[in-house]
């Protein structure tokens, strides 16, 4: 189908588009890589009054090593950010799970920030972000900038602590420390479509004990999931069949997946012990995609 | 900033040509390839990201002509199928697609072509896996996929001089 009408601004910096969304709100859609918007502008899902057009606004590209942290402009592509040398040196969660978010031609086009600022509970950059404890930063003409820690950002179903006004400028994502490895796990019908069930987790293992586990759930439930329990079920063990047992019934805590057409909430927990039990192996095996 | 407003002149080149015309801002990218240059050999199948069918070169890398406006192609360069078949520049891959039967009723084609023509630019080998993967976005309802991947593996390895 086609998008039904509305006004389009092309803005040209962020004070610019800072402006333009005090003014007009929620009334205003933000186009980013328009990957996710203009499918649902095109299906008539949403009918924003204004867009605002933010891709040449250049100081929100760009990927850069900044101390222990790594931080990613907001319009940086998903290309980019997949084959970025920082990103492979430094955040070996992210370029693990990106081979997994789309295909070539949405990843040319698809932003990062517009991944995080939609939050789609499938996808897997929020997912990442959340199990490597990053922090967003947004902006605002009323309010100026604020951080917001990835735990605190994700609120429900495509609900975030973004407000209608605020523009998404930045991830800033610790680097990989000595000792912390990486495991990223997903499940889908066809390479590129979005997860049935999914796990990025990030912590430390010494002599094949892992501590300080942040093992995080997507398409799962409204929006990633931090397993705590399970974190807690892992805490100084290895990667054994009494840990993974202990797993099992803390995923049971952890998590209540939703049901729908492409997976019930039976087959999804399954599937997350699946992908979980496969992870805590390749954890201390140095990590990976499992 | 451009006025905020809904229709909007915009001047970009298309198959190496300048065009300048004034579009709706709502109109995608194919629309206006296909109803104000009848450049029809981009092709709509979803409309929402799924098919790969609408697959163009923006600025040099393929993206999605339907997720794409065509307001945010001004000053861009845009290459359709028409372009890239008339400098001559996947050739080889299209006598290939004929050579292998990659095509049937060629709906698909247009998309398959450019999406392959990454791939073969890149100028590395690929396994028949990873051609899989590069062109996971791009359905064929009458292939079968395999004798695409047939057509663009022959035709990698001739160009790298493997085979
Ligand atoms: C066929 C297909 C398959 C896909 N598969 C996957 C997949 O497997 N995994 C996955 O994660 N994604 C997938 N996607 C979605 C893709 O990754 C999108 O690129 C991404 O979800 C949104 O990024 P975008 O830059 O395209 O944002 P847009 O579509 O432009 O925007 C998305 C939303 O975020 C808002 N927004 C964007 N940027 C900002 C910002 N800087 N500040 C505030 N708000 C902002 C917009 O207003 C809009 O509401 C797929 C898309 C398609 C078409
Ligand atoms: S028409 Fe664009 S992806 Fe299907
Ligand atoms: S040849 Fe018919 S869709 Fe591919």
């Amino acid at each position: 189908m086609k998008a039904p009408r509305f006004l389009y601004v092309r803005v040209a910096s962020l004070v610019e588009a800072l402006e333009v969304l005090a003014e007009y709100g929620d009334e205003a859609s933000v186009l980013a890589g328009g990957q996710s918007l203009m499918p649902t502008l095109n299906m008539r899902l949403s009918s924003p009054k204004v867009l605002v057009d933010i891709n040449r606004i250049d100081d929100l590209k760009g990927i850069s090593l900044d101390g222990n942290m790594v931080r990613v402009g907001a319009l940086s592509r998903h290309a980019d950010v997949m084959t970025s040398p920082i990103v492979v040196e430094h955040l070996p969660l992210i370029a693990q799970a990106y081979p997994f978010v789309a295909h070539a031609a949405v990843r040319n086009r698809g932003t990062f920030g517009g991944s995080v600022a939609l939050a789609d509970p499938a996808s897997e950059m929020p997912a990442c972000v959340l199990a490597l404890n990053a922090t967003l930063v947004l902006d605002s003409k009323a309010g100026g900038r604020r951080n917001v820690a990835a735990s605190d950002y994700f609120k429900g179903l495509y609900e975030t602590e973004r407000r209608d006004d605020e523009l998404l400028i930045e991830a800033r994502i610790p680097i990989k420390a000595a000792g912390e490895v990486s495991a990223f796990g997903e499940l889908s019908r066809r390479h590129g479509d979005f997860a049935l069930a999914g796990v990025a987790m990030h912590g430390t293992v010494a002599n094949g004990v892992i501590t300080g586990l942040r093992p995080v759930y997507f398409g799962s439930e409204d929006r990633p999931v931090l397993g705590v329990a399970t974190a807690a079920a892992v805490e100084g063990k290895g990667a054994t069949e009494e840990t993974f047992a202990a797993v099992n019934v803390a995923l049971g805590n952890d998590l209540d997946p939703l049901s729908n057409f492409h997976a019930d909430a039976a087959t999804r927990l399954q599937l997350a012990r699946v992908l979980t039990k496969r992870a805590l192996t390749s954890m201390v095996n140095g990590g990976g995609v499992v | 900033m451009t006025e905020l407003k809904e229709r909007h002149e915009i001047t970009l080149t298309v198959n190496g040509e300048t065009v300048t015309r004034t579009v709706e801002a709502r109109q995608h990218l194919v629309d206006f390839l296909r109803n104000e240059l009848q450049l029809t050999g981009s092709h709509l199948g979803c409309e929402h990201g799924v098919c790969g069918a609408c697959t163009v070169r923006l600025d040099g890398e393929i993206v999605r002509g339907c997720l794409t406006l065509a307001v945010q192609a001004d000053g861009a360069a845009v290459e359709t199928i028409e372009g890239v078949t008339e400098t001559g520049e996947i050739a080889d891959l299209q006598e290939t697609f004929v050579e292998r039967n990659a095509l049937q009723c060629g709906f698909c084609t247009p998309g398959m072509l450019l999406t392959a023509a990454e791939l073969l630019n890149a100028g590395k080998p690929a396994t028949r896996a990873e051609i899989r993967t590069h062109l996971s976005g791009n359905y064929c309802r009458c292939t079968g996929y395999h004798a695409i991947v047939d057509a663009i593996e022959t035709t990698n390895n001739k160009r790298l001089g493997t085979k």
